[in-house]
């Protein structure tokens, strides 16, 4: 600490004017940005540019060129669409359904792990493994425990006189079981970013509070989840962007289905512009996508900021 | 690379053993780098199951008489990932030398300038022309009179029944062979009388997770009725409400009596078939080799007419050999992609055992084939295809088959009453209808 305060160069502070070296600064900081400004513009500022003009043009997979001017016809195609609306609020469904549990549960099996006396490894282990799992592994596991009359969830609910529902077969029932699998896959990680969180927090304080006699409930609502605030902040932006990106469950597990209950917003994209190849409307329902995910951003974003100030 | 005797004697004596020796007399070899020459090949499929079994049973032999060629041969999903994939690889400048493609799929590819034309002199050097295949699938096959596309088969939805179980039943005459269930009455009777002598139910359909099934049993009977779905190249949704709600009220009228279960999925449905949970089982032919390895007692015959008289129809699609387009592509790559495509021709021994109905006239009309059951059982039914209607959003797996297929699961599930889904179902063709054609 005292070292790097000796080393700093007393003159900046001594001088009213601007230190000279900032003019010199910018171009080797623009060398060592180069390669990635580079493969930024060509991979994510370029093709969100095409795929904007796209957006306004009939732009077809197979024709080459943009096609016919269609100025906001996509646009007002996809705001009459009723699949359009439908599947935009499947893709909210499945993140109102998966945010919460993947917060509180995460949290919860966090504790549970940095609380454990003895094999404490495993259990972290245990938690995070499935997270490690590639999708369509986990797809396929899950279609065999949700497989009507032979799966392992209806025989082991039988076991105990519980008649299950069909879980992927049924429209009502498909979101939620895709839900389940999600947070059984996924938790890993929100656990991972709370149990860092947990180790951040001084042991002093829990053996101060219990000095003064305050339980272990006490100390979790008083201590714990405060001094956690801002784990739960990231946790919780990182979780509805993830949500609201999901494709690959569904597509692998449901194709969508049934009757299109399960299909997100993402596969009306990928169907649209792949399948039907209509690019030019694939792009205009990505960036009416685009413009939700940014409010959702913002919403957070605005959240964050009054957090920062209040500590 | 030079051709040895030693060389031209075992391609001669292998050409034999496969009835390729027309190769040798029409003089492909002169163009062709010859039988040992080099050169590469990639083929796509989407064959699974069973059918993926035999493709590589048919592949392997022509590896064994082309050593020369090094043949990669790629699986992907079926259905739209597959033409996506296709589509895709083909305008990327990077696609395989010979691909499969559904008839029903294939006009859609053509019109989006995806194929390469099969040229009727390049298709005569390798001995294939228009008399050699059954009128009906090389005619569907055809656009503006050229071809695109060779059919390989024509696979119809059919009815696979477990013998014990209806015998059992009493559905059996003295000859073994199943009585006619030509009324829905008679069919529904026959389903009763299945389920209390299988204990569990009279027939099994995939419903979950599956569109393209539920499709094609409706259609089966839809078309029995004379209805039609889409005119115009899809242009124009044309369901007749009445015909088509009489087949969803008969189709839903099983699932609610419990003659067939209502929640069950493709494996689901197969499953219970073989575990005699069944009597009776509604699928294409192609999932024939999952019973022969199951060792069940079974049969399979014709979708049953309840509806038709003496028209008979039922739902079906043809497997055809395309070479998709790519530009400045090597002549020589062309006749060694019709090498391959010429040798599975001559393999419809192997693909009709895997109950594919050959349209290989040189073969469907040998006695070997007539003496193969139960696939001669219902030949028939090429007879009575009805494929699906023209449109670009309209084939095999295809999203006209996603949006039919998902209101209809939800009848034989029970979500919905047939006046509902018809009505979803009527309103998304007409969405898709009436979308400027992208091709």
């Amino acid at each position: 600490m005292t070292t790097e305060t000796a080393v700093r160069p007393p003159d900046a502070a001594e001088s009213g004017a601007p230190p000279e070296r900032h003019r010199w600064t910018g171009l080797p900081a623009l060398g060592f940005l180069a390669p990635f400004m580079i493969l930024y513009l060509a991979f994510i500022i370029g093709p969100t540019l095409y795929g904007l003009v796209m957006s306004f043009f009939d732009t077809s997979l197979v024709k080459p060129g943009l096609s016919g001017f269609a100025g906001f016809g996509n646009y007002t195609e996809a705001l009459q669409s009723s699949d359009f609306w439908s599947s935009l609020w499947h893709t909210l469904w499945f993140t109102i359904l998966t945010t919460p549990p993947l917060i509180i549960l995460a949290f919860a099996f966090a504790l549970l792990a940095d609380r454990a006396r003895y094999g404490r490894w495993f259990f972290r282990l245990a938690f995070f493994a499935p997270f490690i799992l590639p999708s369509a592994v986990v797809a396929l596991i899950w279609i065999f425990l949700y497989t009507p009359g032979l799966g392992l969830i209806e025989t082991a609910l039988a076991k105990v006189s519980i008649t299950s529902p069909n879980w992927l077969g049924d429209p009502v029932w498909a979101m939620p079981s895709l839900a389940m699998t999600t947070i059984w896959w996924t938790l890993g990680f929100n656990f991972v970013l709370y149990l860092a969180g947990l180790q951040e927090i001084p042991r002093e304080l829990y053996e101060a509070s219990s000095i003064d006699g305050a339980s272990v409930w006490q100390q979790i609502r008083k201590i714990t989840i405060p001094m956690l605030g801002r784990t739960t902040t990231l946790v919780a932006v990182l979780q509805v962007i993830a949500s609201l990106k999901v494709f690959d469950q569904m597509y692998i597990m449901t194709s969508g289905g049934p009757n299109f209950a399960t299909r997100s917003i993402l596969e009306y994209v990928y169907d649209q512009g792949f399948t039907n190849f209509r690019v030019g409307y694939a792009a205009a329902v990505s960036m009416l996508f685009f413009l939700v995910v940014l409010a959702v951003s913002a919403v957070w974003f605005a959240l964050v900021r009054r957090q920062e100030k209040e500590v | 690379m030079t051709l040895t005797r030693r060389a031209l004697l075992r391609g001669t004596a292998a050409a034999t053993g496969l009835g390729l020796v027309g190769l040798g007399t029409t003089g492909c070899s002169g163009i062709t780098p010859g039988r040992d020459g080099g050169g590469s090949l990639d083929y796509w499929n989407l064959f699974g199951g069973g059918d993926g079994v035999r493709m590589t049973q048919m592949l392997d032999t022509f590896r064994t008489a082309n050593p020369g060629i090094a043949l990669s041969a790629v699986t992907l999903a079926w259905g739209n990932p597959y033409y996506t994939k296709l589509s895709l690889a083909t305008l990327g400048d990077k696609p395989p030398d010979v691909a499969i493609s559904h008839l029903t799929r294939m006009k859609t590819l053509v019109a989006s300038d995806l194929l390469e034309e099969l040229r009727p002199e390049d298709l005569g050097r390798h001995g294939i022309t228009a008399d050699k295949f059954t009128p009906r699938a090389w005619q569907a096959g055809l656009v503006e009179g050229r071809a695109y596309g060779l059919p390989l088969d024509t696979h119809p939805f059919v009815m696979f029944y477990n013998t014990d179980i209806c015998a059992k039943a009493g559905l059996l005459d003295a000859a073994g062979a199943l009585t006619p269930l030509d009324t829905p009455d008679k069919f529904t009777d026959a389903m009763r009388r299945a389920k209390e002598a299988s204990g569990a139910y009279g027939g099994v359909v995939s419903i979950n997770g599956d569109t393209s099934t539920p499709w094609r049993i409706f259609q089966s009977l839809y078309s029995q009725l004379g209805g039609e779905t889409l005119a115009d190249e899809g242009r124009r949704v044309v369901i007749d409400d009445a015909k088509a709600t009489q087949v969803l009220t008969f189709l839903q009228s099983l699932t609610a009596d419990g003659l067939f279960p209502a929640d069950i999925d493709y494996q689901g449905a197969i499953a219970t078939f073989a575990n005699g949970q069944a009597g009776f089982y509604f699928q294409g032919e192609w999932e024939i080799s999952t019973y022969q390895t199951a060792k069940m007692p079974f049969s399979m015959t014709l979708f049953p007419n309840l509806y038709g008289g003496a028209r008979y129809a039922v739902q079906a699609d043809s497997h055809t050999l395309v070479i998709p387009r790519q530009p400045g592509r090597d002549p020589e790559q062309i006749d060694r992609a019709l090498l391959l495509i010429r040798s599975m021709l001559d393999q419809s021994k192997t693909w009709a055992e895997g109950g594919h109905v050959p349209t290989w006239l040189p073969f469907r009309d040998s006695a070997e084939y007539q003496a193969m059951t139960p696939q001669s059982n219902y030949a028939s039914a090429a007879d009575g295809a009805v494929y699906d209607p023209d449109g670009w959003y309209s084939g095999s797996g295809s999203n006209f088959e996603i949006v039919t297929g998902s209101a209809i699961a939800t009848v034989l599930g029970g979500q919905q009453s047939p006046a509902d889904a018809l009505a979803q179902m009527r309103g998304q063709l007409e969405t898709l209808s009436t979308t400027a054609s992208p091709i």
